[in-house]
Formats: C-alpha cells, structure tokens, sequence
C-alpha cells in the first residue's frame, strides 16, 4: 500500500456504533464564497458543525480547512464526498482522533490580585501548562494549547478564581501518516487523471467481498 | 460605449489575424459566447445588465436572442435547449428580481444535471454591500443550486471565467453554472488576449481514468448472474452513450429499465427495454427488482421515488453502479461494484469482458407482469370504454400519428406521469421532463427551448390545467418569436396528482386541489395563437392531427376524466415489490 492510501481512515468496528468524532481535512483553492459552498453542504443535511479552521497550508494559494463533527462513519463518508465534489476543492480526507494529531488554543482572562493572592492559582497554571501572554495590573492573560479536554479542566478549575474571560480556538490537525500536499498537488495539475488519483476505494472494499 | 460600427470592426480584426481584441467587457463576453458555439440566448434585459444588451445590439447576425416573458421561462427554455441538442443552454438576466427568478430553473438543471451558462447583471462593484437598487447577492442565493458560480467584477476575468463556466457546466456530470457580471465590469474598455476555451482545472475532474479492475469485476458479477437487471438513467444520454448502451444490453440481453429522466435513451420498442421504474413504473420493473439477483445500476441515482422504502429495496440483490459522480456511488444503495467513470469509456469495456447471453426465462417473467398490467392498467387507460377520455387515450393517438418521432415536452403531475408511461420514442433525448425537482411550470418554456435545440422536430408540450397556469406568459414568446410549439393542455379541472394523493391517503379531504381555468383557446388567440378544445372522444383523434399539421404552434385543450388515477403505483413507504395495480 502506497503512503497516499494511509491518509485515509481505516474503517474500524467503531465506525459504525454511533456518532463520534471525525475531522475532515479540505484542500481547497483559495476562493472567495467557497466557505459557504463548503459551509451549506452540512446545513443543508442539518449537522452542526463543532469546530471550524480555514488557514493556509504548506503550497502558496492552497488553502487547508479543517472541520470537525459527530457524526456516524457513512454520514462522515458520504460529506466527504459532497466537498470534494466542489469545484475548487483538491482533496478531502476524514480521520478519527486516533489518526490526527490536533491541538486547540484556549485564552484565558483572570484578575492578577486573585493569582497574586491564592498560590492555588499559579500551581493550577503550572499544572495545565498555561504560558502568559499579557500581564497587566488588573488581569493577566494565560495561554494553554491542547486538547478540548485539556483546555474545558483549566475553564472549570479556575472557575472559582474569578476568571473573566475564556475563548477557544477551532481544532487545527495533521494527519499522522500524511506527506504533505506537494506530491499530490502534481498529480492535480496533469492534465491526464493519473492512477493514484482514483482511490483504491472501491477496489479494495471489493476485494473483500467479492473474488473472481 | 464603441460605437456599432467600430464593433463591427473589432469583431471582423479579431476574427482575422489580429489576436487580441480592444473592446468593453459586454463585447468580450459576447464574443467568447460566440466561441464557445452559442447561437441561442434566452433572456430578458434589466438595469444592471444593459450594457451586455446594448452590445448584443450589434450581434444579431451570430446570437439570437429571444425575449422570455419572465426570467423563469427564460431559464426553463434554456434547459428545453439544452437538453434537445445536448449543447449548453444560455440565459440572461439582470440583477436583483432578475437573478432571483431563475432560482427555480437551476435548482431543476442541478439536480437534473443539466448544462447551463446563466449570466447575469449586478450593480457596480463600488455598490456592493450598499443595499443599492435591484442589488441581490446572487452568488450566496444560488451557492446551493449552482455547479459552479462566480461574481466577476473586472472586465479582465470575463474571458477566463466564462471559458471555465463553459467548460464545468457541460463535463463530467453537467450543471448550470452562473456568472455574475457587475456593471462596471461590463463597460469597462480593455485590450484582450485571445479567447482560450478550458480544458482542464486543477481542482476539478470531470472523470477518471477507467480502471480496469472495476470493469473486471463488474463483468464477473454480471456473467455470474442468473437474473441480472439493468436500470438506466440519464447518464447514458448525457455522456451520449446510446449506442454503447445498446451494444451492451444486446450482447447480455439483459432487460433494462429507465428512470424517466433515461427514458428515450434507447426505443421503446427495443425488445430489451422492459419498461418505467418508480412509483408510477411497471409493473414488473418494480416487482422483479426485489427478485433480481444482480442490478446494473447506470447513470441513474436511486431517487426516492424510484426506489420507494429503501430498507425493503432489493435487498437479495448484488449492485454495480456505473456513474461518473462518485458521490452518487454508495449514496442511496450499496454498490458491491462502484464503477466510477464515463459510461462511454466504461460500457465498451464492460461489453468486451460479458459472456452473450438470452436471459429467455427470465425475460419471460417481465412479459408476464406486464401482460397482467396490459390486462388491468394498460388497456383501460388506452382504450377506455367510459365517456370520459382518458389521459392515456390522448397519448395514445400521438403515438399513432407522430409515430414516436415527436419530443415530447411535460410538465409535472399526473399527465407527466401518463406521457413518460405511454408515450413511444424512437429517437434520444425525446423525453423532456422535470424529474427531480417536480417543477410545475416548467413545461411550455421548456417546449419553447426544445424547440430552438431541435428544430426539424415535431415538440409537444404536454401540460396539466395547474401547471399551465403557472408559466403561461410564455405564449408571449411563441406569439412573438414563433416557436413552432404544439401545446396540449389536459385539463381535468383538478390538481390531478395532488387530488390522487388526497383520495387514496387522506380520506378523499379534497384540500385546495379544485382549480379552475380561464378559457385557454381564448387566451391562446388573444395571443393569436391558433387554438381548439375537445371534450369528446370522437374528435380528438382529428383535433390531434390538426394540431400536430399545423404548421405553427398551436394549442389544443383536452378535457378527461376528473377523478382518473395514475396506476401502478408504489404507495410513498411502501416497498417496489407493493406496487398496487389499483
């Protein structure tokens, strides 16, 4: 198997016990309006998208969103599918949490005279991680990036100290296997279709049901 | 503004040797049109697209335009067209109203995959965001109904844009496709290069490359089959591959069924070609699909009113799927073989790898169901012994006289239903109709349409009293531009489908389904279209041939029967294999 095809999600038994968590990765043109293209596709289906980051990738005028939902395996497939349908979308992968590595970044908002007073704070800051990114004499501004886990256990710990402000970032994610986009970038622009941009989907699924 | 005269020149420079072109924008557009093989343009001006109308002032000689009567009928002719000649249909709109009134044309050419170029007006750039008058934002409006849409706001980006347009709109699985032009970017006075057509984006691809291996396995199911079944839709017209489809159910002999939007794709007296699929199919199209043991599903995308209860659909079968959208594979049934591809590529090598075969005893179990529906559907609704006439006789006696030759053109209810039925064609791309969206109203412009994409043909729209009355305008059209459309009204003083629905499941509650009509010979003749009514039997055969011999349009009002029923049908959560026969 080529590294291309550990992009995809293996399918596992998980897949189909209900919803849970996937991230879909999008190669797009950057375009104006394909936010919205991309956006009424799950919409139009009634999912709720949980979080939502569009940033640049590694090529000059590629852009990357990265979307995730809870959802079941098929609904997951068949969005999938849908986006990359768009007409200035390259590519659309979807994986689970196993094969992404992701990270969230929390800001947090909290009175400096209740850190400077209760050590609790600062041992609580330490403990999380928090890095500080302004301080003021009134408040001071904590950083923490990592898991939505992660970041929700400092909300809720620091909570008591008064915390004014919180805001979370959308999940950014790489796919672990992944090599980047430059390799499949060239196959794009081909003129001819080439073999590796047919996926061996529906192939290999054949394979295991059905044998000449 | 250039004056007339000096486009003329600029036009005769550019088809010389001079490789660029010094014009405005509206020029440029209508040039590129012209490249593209355009000849047909339906629309309707506005304020914000008028500087593309004053130039088209001065094209009359290449680009016809004709003058809708509302941007509706515009966009529904520009389907008619496209989908008579295969060719991509055009339409113009201004903005605002304009732009918002094709809403309904492309949500029916998306989901019917039909080829179309829209353009449309827009305020100037500078107005943008301003609530400006007859300001709309067009591109979010039609995101969700479009294939591709793009706003232009620099005269620089018109020949590439539409060159893409041209290109997207009619690849892979077709589309409509919308360009939105602002007005300072139609007057704006540019040297440009050379008109380039697309053949290739990098973030799109219309098809793959056929991978053997699918076919491989495709061919082994299909030999292994005992009782395979081929359902066909629109994909073998649009990827005009009739003749490929034809060599490969005949080399099978494999029985195949059509979705209405395939129907036409191969005579309906093939041998083969067994018959209608859905709700209102045949009878053993429908039974027999839960006895197949292998469906060859192509070009077609298991509707909802194809299948009925998906859970109850053939469930004992194995499917392959042919389509060139790989998200239609696995969409709505499981494939065990997706072959994803252009069915023109694909069904020849299909054809080279199956065994030839007669399928006799199984072809007879189709014959059987269909003489029990010939029995106790087919022939009462043909030859009806009532006073009332029937839908079916009508379409009956077309076949008779035009031989099957004809378009036929409907709109949507319980006569579209009739005419897909009933109706005999020897020829593709004869059956027009609004399969997926179910758009009233669409019948007369899209008559209108077919009518400039086939114009050696006899088209007759076929039109219930409801959906008439939502487009009738567009006898404005045919009274000014003279399309030479047959119009049969089949009046049956009811929302028919509608009215069905409430007799068989909502306890015969007739809610709001008695329509009443104007007198449509006389609205016909006021727009000096010729026109008659029949409302018994012993002449309708002879107000048919009148209508059909007339050598303009006409109009021919039919009444039938009030309360007559469309059967078969699969009850809405019902299985295929529930089909009710009455």
């Amino acid at each position: 198997m080529s590294t291309e095809n550990t992009l995809e999600h293996k399918i596992t038994k998980a897949d189909f016990e209900g919803k849970q968590e996937y991230t879909i990765t999008v190669y797009a043109e950057n375009r104006i309006g394909l936010l919205n293209r991309i956006a009424i596709i799950f919409s139009k289906r009634k999912i709720n998208i949980e979080s939502l980051n569009t940033s640049p990738s590694e090529i000059d005028g590629i852009h990357r969103f990265n979307i995730v939902i809870q959802e079941g395996y098929e609904v997951v497939r068949k969005l999938a599918r849908q986006i990359e349908k768009q007409i200035e979308v390259l590519k659309v992968y979807f994986n689970t949490n196993d094969e992404i590595i992701w990270q969230e970044l929390a800001l947090y908002k909290v009175s400096t005279d209740e850190i400077a007073e209760k050590v609790t704070v600062e041992r609580l800051l330490r403990q999380y991680g928090a890095s500080a990114v302004v301080i003021r004499k009134d408040y001071t501004v904590f950083a923490v990036t990592g898991h939505r886990e992660e970041t929700d256990a400092l909300v809720k710990a620091l909570e008591p100290y008064e915390l004014i402000e919180f805001v979370r970032s959308a999940r950014v994610a790489i796919i672990k296997d992944s090599a980047g986009f430059h390799e499949k970038l060239k196959e794009f622009e081909a003129f001819e279709p080439g073999e590796e941009l047919v996926e061996n989907e529906f192939l290999e699924k054949g394979e295991k049901i059905f044998t000449m | 503004m250039e004056t007339a005269q000096e486009t003329i020149q600029q036009t005769e420079a550019k088809a010389g040797t001079s490789k660029t072109f010094k014009g405005t924008g509206s020029q440029v557009l209508l040039n590129g049109l012209i490249e593209e093989g355009v000849t047909t343009i339906f629309g309707y001006p506005g304020g914000a697209i008028m500087p593309i109308y004053d130039a088209l002032y001065d094209y009359a000689d290449k680009l016809e335009h004709i003058l809708v009567r509302h941007e509706q009928g515009g966009i529904h002719a520009a389907q008619g067209f496209a989908r008579a000649s295969g060719e991509v249909g055009v339409v113009f709109a201004t903005s605002g109203p304009g732009a918002t009134n094709l809403v309904t044309g492309l949500a029916d050419a998306q989901i019917d995959s039909t080829p179309l170029v829209c353009i449309t007006g827009q305020v100037f750039a500078h107005l943008l965001g301003t609530d400006a008058f007859q300001e709309t934002d067009v591109i979010n409006i039609t995101t969700p109904v479009t294939k591709w849409n793009y706003q232009v706001t620099d005269a620089k980006e018109i020949q590439e844009v539409l060159a893409k347009a041209f290109y997207i709109a009619k690849s892979g699985r077709p589309g409509p496709v919308l360009i939105d032009i602002t007005k300072n970017a139609q007057i704006q006075l540019e040297e440009f290069p050379e008109y380039v057509k697309c053949n290739h984006i990098r973030s799109y691809r219309p098809k793959p490359k056929v991978r053997v291996e699918y076919i491989e396995q495709a061919a082994a199911l299909i030999n292994s089959a005992k009782k395979p079944f081929i359902l066909f839709g629109q994909g073998v017209i649009l990827g005009k591959a009739e003749q490929e489809f034809k060599a490969f159910i005949e080399k099978t002999g494999i029985p195949a069924a059509w979705t209405i939007m395939g129907e036409s794709a191969i005579p309906t007296s093939h041998p083969l070609n067994v018959g209608m699929l859905g709700m209102h199919g045949n009878y053993g199209p429908n039974v027999l699909t839960n006895e197949a043991d292998v469906l060859i599903a192509i070009g077609m995308r298991f509707d909802d009113r194809v299948t009925g209860r998906l859970d109850k659909y053939a469930k004992q079968a194995r499917v392959v799927h042919l389509d060139i959208d790989p998200a239609e594979i696995d969409k709505n049934v499981k494939a065990e073989v997706g072959v994803w591809g252009d069915c023109k590529e694909t069904l020849p090598l299909l054809t080279n790898l199956v065994n030839e075969n007669k399928h006799e005893d199984w072809l007879a179990k189709f014959k059987e169901y269909n003489q029990q529906e010939i029995d106790q559907v087919i022939t009462p609704e043909l030859y009806p012994t009532g006073d009332e006439m029937t839908m079916g006789e009508v379409l009956r006696n077309i076949n008779e006289i035009c031989g099957g030759d004809a378009v036929i053109v409907t709109d949507v209810g319980q006569h579209q239903m009739v005419a897909c039925r009933y109706a005999n064609f020897n020829n593709t791309r004869s059956n027009i109709t609004s399969g997926g969206l179910g758009t009233m109203g669409f019948g007369l412009p899209a008559a209108i349409g077919a009518k400039y994409g086939a114009p050696d043909k006899t088209v007759i729209a076929i039109i219930g009293d409801g959906g008439f009355q939502m487009t009738p305008q567009e006898l404005g059209t045919i009274m000014q531009f003279g399309a030479a459309v047959k119009i049969l009204i089949l009046n049956n003083r009811f929302l028919g489908m509608v009215r069905q629905w409430q007799q068989l499941f909502h306890d015969k509650r007739y809610s709001f389904v008695n329509i009443t009509s104007p007198d449509f010979v006389a609205l016909a003749k006021s727009y000096y279209i010729e026109a008659s009514k029949v409302d018994e039997r012993a002449n309708l055969r002879q107000a048919l041939e009148t209508m059909i011999n007339h050598e303009g349009s006409y109009l021919l009002e039919v009444m039938v029967g009030r309360e007559n029923n469309v059967f078969p049908m699969v009850p809405q959560g019902m299985s295929v294999s529930e089909i009710r026969l009455k």
